[in-house]
C-alpha cells in the first residue's frame, strides 16, 4: 500500500539560509522561531517564524559570538546570550528607540544554561545554580530581580504553553524540580523523581533529557507517574508532539511511531503504552525550490527536545530540520490521518484514536461508511461499539453547551468566572452528519439486505438513546421509509408501540399517509396526536375526514375546546354523511352552544352558516329551529 | 327455588366433532369417505354418516339464503352446531351440548332438564394451532393424499380436543389476543439489538420472536401468524415446562460451559441435554405465511430465566448439533443478561408506579388492531384453568356484551348491572373494547359513567379513547 506514511512534514516549511562559519542558527521553541545570525550579527539577522508575522530582519552589533538567541512574547525585547555569565537585551517595542542594557546572572561562579522568556517583559535564566527570574524595565535599561531560587541544576526543560520549567537537579539528574510562572509570580511546585532502570538497556547511563516517560503535571497535589511509553527498541530517539500524539522517532531504523497516551485502560494508574500504529518512516518531502531529488527520507533530527512532560496543550513541539542543502528548513509535523485507518484494524480503537484528532471528522465518517459498505464489515457489533464512542464525544459536547447556557441564563454574577462557551471540535459528529454523509446513501444501497440496513438504523438509534440524546426526526423517517418499502408494516407497528418512535406531528402525518396501504396506521396515528395533548386541532380533522362527525365533536367537548370551533366546519361534515339525523343533532348543539355563548341559538354571520339554517329549515320546517327563551 | 333439594349444574360439554369433505364421497354408498376424522371415534359408521349428513344438509339449505355467507352455528335447545368451512369444501362441524340445570322432583319422577341458552363462546380460533402445525389440508392431501390427511387430523386432533376445555372457555379465547410485555424505550432498543446481532451471526435464522415472563416483546413473523404461535406458547408448550421448575426439578443452571460463561439458557423445543452426544433431538415444524408464501419452518425455543426467544429456521435445513451447541454459545450468555436487565428494568418501574396493590378497577381490555390484550381479571392463564376474579356469571355477561359489539361497526357503549350488585360496563371505540366490572353497591348510572372515565384517564391516557 502506498499510502501508508501517516507522518509528513507540512507544505510550506520556513527556509532560512544554512549554519555555516559565518552563519549560526538558533531555534526558539517558544515562538518557534528560527535565527539566522550572520556574523554576530553585523551583517544581519533573520527570525523566521512558521507565518509571517513573527519574521523579522535586522542588525545588530558584533559582540562577540552569539550563544543564544530568542525574542520575548510578541517580539518586544530581544535576548542575545554572548557569554556564559550574561545576558543582553535589546528592546523592540514599536516607537521606542532600540534601548539595549545586559544583565548578568547574580550567583557567583554560576553560568548560564539557558533563558525562557514567560512573558513580553519577563525572563526566567536558568544557570547551574538555580533560577532567577527577573522583569525588564526597557525604558529604564534595567532589570528587576522578581525572585530567584538556588539548586543545582544539570538541565532544564521549558513549555510555553504552561509557563513551566522543569529542572533535572541531584547528581543522578532523576529529581526534577518543576517551577511555574504567572505574571511576575514564580511558584514552586512539588519535586518527583524519575525511577532509573535497573539495568540501563538503551544506553542511558543517568536520566537524561531522552528517556521517555510522560509525567501529567497537575496544577496541585502529588504527581503520578501515569504513562510509560514501550519503545520495544534501543538506540537514539528524538521526539515530538503532534495533535496530541507523542512522536517518537528512531534514528537508526529510520522510522517513526506514535503514541496516544489518552488510549488506555480504564482502571490502572500506570499505562504502559504499546505504539498505536506500526512503525513507519515520514513520508518523503521534496524540496520543490532546487530541483533536485527527493530529500532522504531518513527521520528529521528535532533541533531540539522540548517536552518531557505532557500537557493539554496543542502542538508544542514544531520539527526543524537541518537539510544537506544550502539552506536550512522548518518544518511542522502533520499527522495524516486517512493511512491510519488501514494499519488499524480494531475499529473501536480506531475511533478512540480518531476522536482525539484535530481534524477528524470527515475521516471518522469516511470510516463509519466503509464500515458499512465495504465487505470487511465486522458485523453488528462493531458498528454499535463505533456509534457508542461518537455519541459519547456528541452528548460530551451537548451536556458542556447546556450547563454553559444554563449559566449564563442564570447571570454572569453567580457562579464562578464566566464560562467560555465550549468548542465544538471535528470530533463531535452529530446525527445530521451522520444522516447526510453515512445514513443516507448506505440506506439507499441495493446490495445490501434490508434487513442489516433496517439493524444499522435501529443501532444508531439504540445507541442515540442510550446516552440519552433526542432523536432527530429524519432518523425515524429513514427508518419507517425502509419498513414501508419492504411491506414490514408489522415490525413499525411494533416499533410505535413501544415508542422507539418517538411522538411528533411529523410522524403523525406520515403515518395517516400510510393508512392507505396499512389500515392500523390509523389507530396508531391518532394515539400519537393524543399523546402529543397540542394537536387537538388535528384530530377533529382527521375524525371528520372520516365522517366521525359525533365523535369529532365529543373529542372536543371532552378537551374542552368546543366553545369556540367553527361550526360551519362541523355542519359541513354531517350534511356530506346525508344523515339526516346526525346533521339535525350537530344543528342543534350549536345551537345550545350559542345559547350558552352568547343568550342567543342563532349563529352570526361571521360564521357562514346560512345555507345549513335554510337546509335544517327546509328538512324540519321552521318550527324545529330553537326559539330564543323569554324571561 | 323454595326446594331445599340440591340443583345438579352440567357445564358445556363437547358432544363430537368431525371432520369431512363432501367431495371425496359423492356417490351414494361411499358416504364414509366424506369423513376425514370423527370423534368420538367409537361411533357407529351409520351414525356417523348421518351426522355429517345432516351437517350437510344444513349448510347446503341455508345457503341458498345468503350464498356469501354460509351458516354457521345452529342452536338447538340441547345442544349447538357450529360448522366452520376450513378450506375450500372441508368442513370441520363441532357439536356442544348446552349447559344444563337438573332439578330434581319431590315425588320420584325423573329430575326436569332446564337447558340455559346464553351465548357459548367458543370460537374455532383454535383450529389456526392445526395449520401452524401442519399447514393446510390443501398441501397435505397435495403431499400424500387421503391417507397422510387422516393420519395428520387423528394425531393432531387427539391432543387438541383432550386441551378443549369448554367449561373454562371466556372472553379472553374468544379475542385470542397478545399479552405485550410493557418495557422502556432503552430495554426495548437492546432487545432489538439483541435480535439483530444474533439474526446476523446466524443467518439461518429467518424469524425470531422474543417474550418476556409469557408476555411478547417483539415478534419477526407477521401478526397472524406470531398470534397462533402466542397460543401454542402460552397455553400448552410455557405450561409444560414451568411445572418441573416449580416442583424444582433439573435445575436449569449449568455452571460450565464453553468459555466459563455462566448463562441460564436452554433448549425448550431440541435437545434437551446439548452434553449428551447421543441424545436424538428434533425440531416442531410450524407452517407459516399460509396465505402467500407458505413457509415451513423448524421451531427453536430457547428460554433463560423469564425470557424466550423463539428462532425460525427454514424447514429444508437440517439442524446439527453442532448448530445447537453454536447457538447455546451464542444465545444463551447474552439472553441471560437481557433477562436480568428486563427484570430489573420491570422491578424498578413497578416502584416507580406505585407498590403493587390491586388494582381497585377489574378490567379487560383488547385491541383488534394490534390484538393486544390486558387484563385484571385473570391471575393466571394456563392450559387447563383460567383462573378469574369474577364470578362465571359476570364473565357470561362480558361475553353477551362482546356478542352484541360484534354485531354492530359503529363505536357504542353497554352499561349493565347485573344481579349481584355489580356494575359491568362494555366500550367499545374505533378497534377497541374495554369491559370493566365495578362493585358499587349503590351507585347510580351516572356514577358508574364518571367512574369508568376516570379508569380511562388513569389507565389509557395515552392512546386515543373516544368517549
Amino acid at each position: 500500500m502506498s499510502e501508508e506514511h501517516y507522518l509528513e512534514l507540512c507544505e510550506n516549511p520556513v527556509q532560512f539560509e544554512n549554519a555555516s562559519s559565518v552563519n549560526n542558527v538558533f531555534f526558539d521553541e517558544a515562538n518557534k522561531q528560527v535565527f539566522a545570525v550572520r556574523s554576530g550579527g553585523a551583517t544581519g539577522v533573520v527570525v523566521k517564524g512558521p507565518d509571517d508575522k513573527n519574521s523579522v530582519a535586522f542588525r545588530m552589533d558584533d559582540k562577540g559570538e552569539v550563544k543564544c538567541i530568542k525574542f520575548s512574547i510578541g517580539n518586544k525585547i530581544l535576548a542575545v546570550q554572548r557569554t556564559p555569565k550574561s545576558v543582553d537585551f535589546i528592546s523592540f517595542i514599536p516607537d521606542y528607540p532600540h534601548l539595549e542594557c545586559s544583565q548578568e546572572c547574580k550567583m557567583k561562579n554560576a553560568s548560564i544554561l539557558g533563558f525562557c522568556w514567560t512573558n513580553w517583559n519577563e525572563i526566567v535564566f536558568v544557570t547551574d545554580q538555580g533560577i532567577e527570574f527577573y522583569q525588564v524595565l526597557p525604558d529604564k535599561r534595567s532589570l528587576k530581580l522578581l525572585k530567584s531560587q538556588s539548586v543545582n541544576v544539570n538541565w532544564y526543560m521549558y513549555c510555553p504553553e504552561t509557563a513551566v520549567i522543569l529542572l533535572s537537579t541531584t547528581a543522578q539528574g532523576n529529581v526534577l524540580q518543576p517551577f511555574a510562572f504567572k505574571s511576575g509570580t514564580m511558584s514552586k511546585m512539588p519535586k518527583f523523581e524519575i525511577e532509573l532502570p535497573v539495568v540501563p538497556k538503551p544506553a542511558k547511563p543517568n536520566l537524561t533529557e531522552r528517556d521517555i516517560a510522560v509525567h501529567v503535571v497537575p496544577r496541585e497535589g502529588s504527581y503520578k507517574k501515569t504513562n510509560v511509553l514501550k519503545l520495544n527498541t534501543t538506540g537514539k530517539f528524538a521526539l515530538n508532539v503532534v495533535d496530541n500524539l507523542v512522536v517518537v522517532h528512531h534514528q537508526s531504523s529510520q522510522t517513526s511511531i506514535i503514541f496516544d497516551i489518552k488510549l488506555r485502560e480504564p482502571d490502572c494508574a500506570l499505562n504502559v503504552h504499546q505504539p498505536v500504529l506500526p512503525g513507519r518512516s515520514i513520508h518523503p518531502y521534496r524540496i520543490p525550490l532546487t530541483g533536485l531529488a527527493a530529500v532522504p527520507t531518513q527521520p528529521p533530527v528535532p533541533c531540539e527536545l522540548c517536552i518531557l512532560y505532557e500537557t493539554f496543550s496543542p502542538a508544542c513541539l514544531t520539527c526543524a530540520v537541518c537539510s544537506p542543502f544550502a539552506s536550512g528548513y522548518l518544518w511542522y509535523l502533520q499527522v495524516k490521518l486517512p493511512p491510519t485507518v488501514n494499519l488499524l484494524q480494531d475499529k473501536g480503537k480506531l475511533m478512540d484514536f480518531l476522536l482525539r484528532r484535530r481534524d477528524c471528522k470527515m475521516v471518522i465518517l469516511s470510516v463509519c461508511a466503509q464500515m458499512l459498505n465495504g465487505g470487511d464489515k465486522g458485523g453488528l457489533p462493531v458498528v454499535a461499539t463505533v456509534f457508542d464512542k461518537l455519541n459519547q464525544v456528541y452528548k460530551e459536547y451537548l451536556e458542556a453547551e447546556q450547563t454553559y447556557t444554563v449559566a449564563t441564563e442564570s447571570g454572569p454574577s453567580r457562579g464562578s468566572a464566566a464560562r467560555e462557551r465550549p468548542v465544538r471540535t471535528q470530533a463531535v459528529i452529530d446525527q445530521s452528519d451522520m444522516y447526510t454523509h453515512v445514513l443516507s446513501s448506505f440506506s439507499e444501497k441495493k446490495d445490501t439486505s434490508h434487513k442489516f440496513i433496517i439493524a444499522v438504523l435501529m443501532e444508531y438509534i439504540r445507541s442515540l438513546n442510550q446516552v440519552q440524546i433526542t432523536v432527530q426526526h429524519y432518523l425515524y423517517e429513514l427508518v419507517i421509509k425502509m419498513l414501508v418499502q419492504h411491506n414490514l408494516f408489522y415490525m413499525l407497528h411494533q416499533f410505535l408501540q413501544y415508542h422507539v418512535l418517538s411522538d411528533s406531528k411529523p410522524l403523525a402525518c406520515l403515518l395517516l399517509s400510510l393508512e392507505s396501504t396499512y389500515p392500523p396506521a390509523h389507530q396508531l396515528s391518532l394515539d400519537m396526536l393524543k399523546r402529543l395533548s397540542t394537536a387537538n386541532d388535528e384530530i377533529v380533522e382527521v375524525l371528520l375526514s372520516r365522517q366521525q362527525v359525533l365523535g369529532a365533536l365529543r373529542f372536543i367537548r371532552s378537551v374542552g375546546g368546543h366553545g369556540n370551533i367553527s361550526a360551519r366546519k362541523f355542519l359541513d361534515a354531517a350534511r356530506q354523511t346525508a344523515d339526516q339525523m346526525l346533521f339535525y343533532t350537530i344543528f342543534r348543539f350549536f345551537e345550545q352552544r350559542n345559547m350558552r355563548l352568547r343568550g342567543n341559538p342563532s349563529f352570526i354571520p361571521g360564521e357562514h352558516c346560512e345555507e345549513h339554517v335554510v337546509y335544517f329549515k327546509q328538512v324540519f320546517g321552521e318550527q324545529a329551529l330553537m326559539k330564543q327563551v323569554t324571561v | 327455588m323454595a326446594s331445599g333439594m340440591q340443583e345438579k349444574q352440567y357445564t358445556p360439554s363437547l358432544l363430537s366433532f368431525f371432520v369431512y369433505n363432501p367431495s371425496f364421497g359423492s356417490r351414494e354408498g361411499e358416504e364414509e369417505k366424506k369423513i376425514l376424522f370423527y370423534h368420538p371415534s367409537e361411533v357407529e359408521k351409520n351414525e356417523k354418516i348421518r351426522n355429517v349428513g345432516l351437517c350437510e344438509a344444513i349448510v347446503q339449505f341455508t345457503r341458498t339464503f345468503c350464498p356469501t355467507k354460509p351458516a354457521k352455528s345452529l342452536h338447538t335447545q340441547k345442544n349447538r352446531q357450529f360448522f366452520f368451512e376450513a378450506e375450500d369444501s372441508f368442513w370441520i362441524v363441532m357439536v356442544v351440548r348446552n349447559p344444563m340445570v337438573e332439578k330434581p322432583n319431590k315425588d320420584g319422577r325423573p329430575p326436569t332438564i332446564e337447558y340455559q341458552e346464553e351465548e357459548i363462546l367458543v370460537r374455532l380460533n383454535l383450529l389456526h394451532l392445526l395449520f401452524l402445525f401442519n399447514g393446510t389440508f390443501g398441501r397435505a392431501m397435495e403431499a400424500g393424499g387421503v391417507e397422510l390427511l387422516m393420519q395428520k387430523l387423528d394425531k393432531f386432533f387427539y391432543r387438541y380436543l383432550q386441551t378443549l376445555h369448554l367449561q373454562s372457555c371466556d372472553l379472553l379465547d374468544v379475542f385470542g389476543g397478545i399479552a405485550f410485555f410493557p418495557l422502556d424505550k432503552m430495554t426495548y432498543l437492546k432487545i432489538q439489538s439483541f435480535v439483530n446481532r444474533v439474526e446476523e451471526s446466524l443467518s439461518l435464522i429467518k424469524y425470531t420472536a422474543f417474550l418476556y415472563n409469557d408476555q411478547l416483546i417483539w415478534s419477526g413473523l407477521e401478526q397472524d401468524d406470531m398470534r397462533i404461535l402466542y397460543k401454542y406458547l402460552t397455553t400448552s408448550l410455557f405450561p409444560r415446562h414451568s411445572e418441573p421448575e416449580l416442583a424444582g426439578r433439573d435445575s436449569p443452571l449449568r455452571p460450565e460451559v464453553a468459555g466459563n460463561l455462566l448463562h441460564y439458557g436452554r433448549f425448550l423445543t431440541g435437545p434437551a441435554n446439548l452434553k449428551d452426544p447421543e441424545a436424538k433431538f428434533r425440531f416442531p415444524r410450524i407452517f407459516v405465511n399460509t396465505e402467500d408464501s407458505y413457509e415451513e419452518l423448524h421451531l427453536i425455543v430457547y428460554k433463560a430465566m423469564s425470557a424466550a426467544v423463539c428462532f425460525m429456521i427454514s424447514a429444508s435445513v437440517e439442524l446439527t448439533r453442532e448448530f445447537c451447541e453454536q447457538l447455546d454459545g451464542l444465545v444463551g450468555p447474552q439472553l441471560t443478561l437481557l433477562a436480568s436487565d428486563i427484570c430489573e428494568q420491570y422491578n424498578v418501574n413497578r416502584r416507580i408506579s406505585g407498590p403493587d396493590k390491586e388494582p381497585q378497577f377489574k378490567f379487560i381490555y383488547f385491541n383488534h388492531m394490534n390484538l393486544a390484550e390486558k387484563s385484571t381479571i385473570h391471575m393466571r392463564k394456563t392450559a387447563s384453568v383460567s383462573l378469574t376474579s369474577v364470578h362465571p356469571d359476570l364473565m357470561k355477561i362480558l361475553g353477551d356484551i362482546n356478542c352484541d359489539f360484534a354485531r354492530v361497526d359503529e363505536d357504542e357503549e353497554i352499561i349493565v348491572k347485573a344481579m349481584t350488585d355489580y356494575w359491568v360496563v362494555g366500550k367499545k371505540s374505533d378497534q377497541r373494547e374495554l369491559y370493566v366490572i365495578l362493585n358499587q353497591k349503590n351507585a347510580n348510572l351516572i356514577e358508574v359513567n364518571e367512574e369508568v372515565k376516570r379508569l380511562c384517564a388513569t389507565q389509557f391516557n395515552n392512546i386515543f379513547f373516544l368517549d
